[in-house]
């Protein structure tokens, strides 16, 4: 008998009107790294709630070791060894990072908080398992990368022995996706077991010994990652043939639409964030914007749609001067944008569907009518953009709150496209979302720019950029150092444009 | 399976019956019976028609701070002026009120216009700080509350007067008093201002509900960051639901200035409408008809309550334990619904 150290058999979880996961089957070996692959809403998150105690199964078996374990809650969970790192980290950002991690099992001494011992703790741990953090920093101080080392290191210090990371990657920018999966790898030589929560085959392949997919809440099958390959698991996961390479046609650019000469932003502590940057983008194409975060590509998309003034320079929109108008007038222009945060930005969640989906366009006929609303119309707009883009959501009267993220994208994406701009900003359009609602948001992209439309593209995902430009202009620190066209880069070169390099090691234009 | 409907009608009802109880075990424990006082209770509030009256007397002013506080909460803000607020509209309509002649038809409207334009202004301070300053409206408000106080008895004792404490009455053309309607209520203090509370709950409904105006409210109101990236100006907004809520409260005020005493007095201390008009609001889901069902529960509850010294021998403490003690657990049937809800589906299984 192979040596499982948690083993899930045909687990069965409802809920009213749903069967969550049915007769799902996952068994994590001693010290692998083992995917739990899933489309957003296919049941991964509920499979792994069962394990930490937050569900109850209505049916199957849980065995820790080989033995039978009931798992009423997560303290039975952490006992068991089982640790959870959550997508949204559960940390006390006025603590420090040691605090952080004993908080709830803190070493005392005379009945008060040894720190000393503590901190040592803390120190001793994160070098065993080479998890660099700094034990007096404060959360709110530390990156996100950072963070994530803390809550991983919070369910070591607990005794964990089987980690669930769920979407870890999410979150980080892809030099800290590398730290982490060297983390990752360090933990299982120590004899952790990890079970990687993703839908990102990339990471799979890499670092994950197997692979369990779950569709629809059905268990599909586990497979060998050293026998598989992206497409097989694509199509295990969605259910059909997926296409990475977005196809597209030759792109026909025409007329400029968006001209930017020396723009200069700052950023809310008036630190300099653009600095005299030009950029152009015409009719007809993808202008894709490489660029590790932090290099100014938020402030200039800021300043382009009004949210942030910009200090010096010119903003043209169809040989408009649109510079400092204020995001009412940019928006009627003939701008949209899909913004990078969309539950910041993108949609007020408690809205219905509906009432989101005329965000800019409310007091507007047909929707309103000398200042009444027609809720008639409006939730008939909705009803037709939910159809034709495919936004799955019980109905136009269903909060914006309750929607998976990939289906509020959508629905982000049908109100921003239906307003039929001149120019359409997309800024991480598909953060976070699972390859059937990338390939669907690439080919909404790829459908406007064939109609004549300007597409500007900020993305810190260096395959999306390669996939769906038509000319990358690479930003760094404030600038757009280099612009060059898909074919004639790899990724490599890519990386080292927008960590700074000059272009003439790679010829450029 | 219980309908999400029934779900609604029965948690009031049940959380008024738990508050009920828990209000009679106290007075069980210090001796008195809880029947009779919540007979004495009941026919404080509804025994006659002087005591209806009276009831609706105090409801309506209720009703009015109420939806000042629950308006500003639906647009994002927290409202703790509508006290002060209250004190400038009862102070201008009573000025306006008493020093200007002209007929009913003119004269009326002037007076209510004039509190709520007061209301108005007392929140657009608040609210300009806010938008221009990011000054936390909670402390602004509580500031000017205690502005309009003092401000207030200086006015009365100086400008208004010769140092006297209260203010000259109104001319009955600014009156809202009426003749019938205290005469069929046993000459209590009913005046028509009940009409315009109720008015004022529906004007705010459909603003908020069916207005252009009102979805940039609730949207400013629940997420800033994605009303300004839609193309709303957030500060407009925040100034606009700040001189609304005062205008309401600034109308509370007139309901006291021009329908219950007909002239306003230097008050050593707050009126409290306003504040029991957060209760209200928080009580009523800040929604319009929520506003108006808890007034007439904290307007009943209050004129009820005068009833239990006297007629069952209630201490006023006790009494007003027990009326905090029926408040609190309607306001907690949050818990009462989900205990509701765990206890049917447990069933279903």
């Amino acid at each position: 008998m192979e040596n499982f150290v948690i083993e899930m058999l045909d687990i069965r979880k409802e809920f009213p009107g749903i069967v969550a996961n049915n007769n799902i089957t996952l068994q994590v070996k001693q010290g692998e790294i083992h995917a739990l692959l899933g489309e957003n809403g296919a049941g991964k998150s509920t499979l792994m709630n069962v394990l930490f105690g937050l569900y109850q199964p209505e049916k199957g078996e849980i065995r820790v070791k080989g033995k039978k374990v009931n798992i009423t809650d997560p303290n039975v969970a952490n006992d068991l060894g089982i640790g959870m790192v959550h997508q949204h980290f559960m940390l006390v950002d006025t603590f420090t990072v040691t605090q952080n991690i004993i908080l709830g099992n803190e070493p005392r001494k005379f009945g008060m908080i040894d720190m000393k011992r503590a901190e040592k703790e803390v120190l001793e741990l994160s070098e065993r398992y080479g998890l660099k953090v700094d034990p007096q920093a404060k959360i709110s101080d530390i990156s996100v990368g950072m963070q994530q080392r803390v809550e991983i290191l919070k369910t070591l210090y607990r005794g964990a022995e089987v980690l669930i990371l769920d979407e870890p990657t999410a979150v980080l920018t892809p030099q800290e996706i590398k730290e982490l999966i060297t983390i990752m790898k360090s933990l299982i030589k120590e004899g952790i077991s990890i079970i990687l929560i993703t839908h990102k085959l990339k990471e799979i392949m890499e670092v994950c010994d197997r692979c369990t997919v779950i569709r629809k809440g059905e268990g599909i099958g586990t497979v060998n990652v050293s026998e598989t390959n992206p497409n097989e698991l694509a199509s295990l996961m969605v259910g059909r043939e997926v296409n990475f390479k977005t196809e597209k046609k030759q792109a026909e650019p025409k007329h400029a639409v968006l001209s930017i000469t020396d723009l200069r932003v700052h950023d809310a502590r008036n630190v300099p964030m653009v600095k005299g940057l030009n950029l152009e983008v015409k009719a007809g194409e993808i202008v894709g914007i490489a660029g590790v975060d932090g290099n100014g590509q938020s402030e200039l998309i800021e300043a382009i749609t009004g949210l942030r003034a910009s200090e010096a320079g010119r903003i043209m929109l169809n040989e408009k001067d649109i510079t400092n108008l204020t995001p009412r007038k940019v928006t009627q222009s003939g701008v949209s944008h899909i913004p990078q945060d969309r539950h910041k930005f993108g949609l007020v969640l408690d809205f219905p569907i509906g009432e989101n989906m005329v965000l800019q366009t409310y007091y507007q006929q047909p929707f309103a009518k000398g200042g009444v609303l027609s809720f008639k119309n409006v939730y008939q707009h909705a009803r037709t953009l939910i159809q034709e883009y495919d936004v799955r959501t019980p109905s136009e009267y269903t909060k914006a709150r309750a929607l998976s993220g990939g289906n509020q994208q959508k629905a982000i994406i049908a109100r921003e496209v239906d307003r039929s701009p001149d120019l359409i900003i997309a800024a991480q359009p598909t953060r976070g979302l699972d390859v059937g609602a990338i390939e669907f948001i690439h080919n909404k992209l790829i459908e406007e720019r064939d109609k004549g439309k300007a597409v500007l593209l900020v993305s810190f995902e260096l395959d999306e950029i390669m996939n769906l430009s038509d000319k990358i202009a690479v930003m760094f620190d404030g600038d757009i150092v280099a612009t060059v066209e898909p074919g004639e880069i790899n990724e490599q070169e890519l990386g080292l444009l927008m960590a700074g390099s000059k272009k003439e090691k790679v010829g450029g234009e | 399976m219980l309908s999400t409907r029934m779900i609604n009608l029965i948690v009031p009802i049940i959380s008024v019956v738990l508050g009920l109880l828990a209000g009679a075990i106290i007075m069980l424990i210090f001796g008195y019976n809880p029947i009779a006082g919540y007979i004495a209770l009941w026919n404080g509030a509804f025994g006659n028609v002087y005591f209806f009256g009276e009831t609706i007397r105090q409801i309506t002013p209720y009703i009015l701070t109420g939806l000042a506080v629950a308006f500003a909460f639906r647009s994002g803000l927290f409202n703790i002026g509508a006290e002060g607020q209250v004190i400038v509209g009862w102070l201008a309509s009573v000025w306006v009120g008493a020093s200007i002649q002209a007929p009913t038809i003119i004269h009326l409207p002037l007076t209510i216009i004039a509190a709520a334009l007061a209301g108005a202004l007392w929140g657009f301070l608040p609210g300009l700080l806010k938008a221009k300053r990011g000054v936390h409206e909670v402390i602004i408000t509580i500031m000017m509350n205690y502005i309009a106080l003092h401000v207030a008895n200086y006015l009365i004792r100086n400008v208004l007067t010769d140092k006297s404490d209260s203010t000259a009455p109104i001319e009955n053309t600014a009156s809202l008093a009426s003749e019938w309607l205290m005469e069929i209520t046993g000459y209590s203090r009913m005046h028509y201002g009940i009409l315009i509370a109720l008015f004022a709950a529906v004007i705010m409904w459909f603003l908020l509900e069916k207005t252009t105006i009102g979805y940039e409210l609730r949207a400013v109101g629940y997420n800033q960051h994605a009303s300004n990236y839609a193309g709303m100006n957030v500060g407009k907004n925040i100034i606009l639901a700040m001189m609304i809520s005062g205008g309401f409260a600034g109308l509370a005020g007139a309901m006291e200035g021009l329908g219950t005493f007909g002239y306003m007095s230097a008050n050593s201390s707050f009126t409290n409408l306003g504040f029991d008009g957060i209760a209200v609001a928080l009580l009523g889901g800040n929604t319009a008809l929520g506003s108006v069902i808890a007034a007439f529960l904290f307007g009943i509850l209050k004129i009820g309550a005068l009833n239990m010294p006297t007629s069952a021998g209630v201490p006023s403490e006790l009494v007003e334990i027990d009326i905090a003690l029926i408040i609190y657990f309607v306001a907690s049937s949050y818990i009462i619904r989900w205990t509701l809800l765990r206890f049917f589906k447990k069933e279903e299984k």
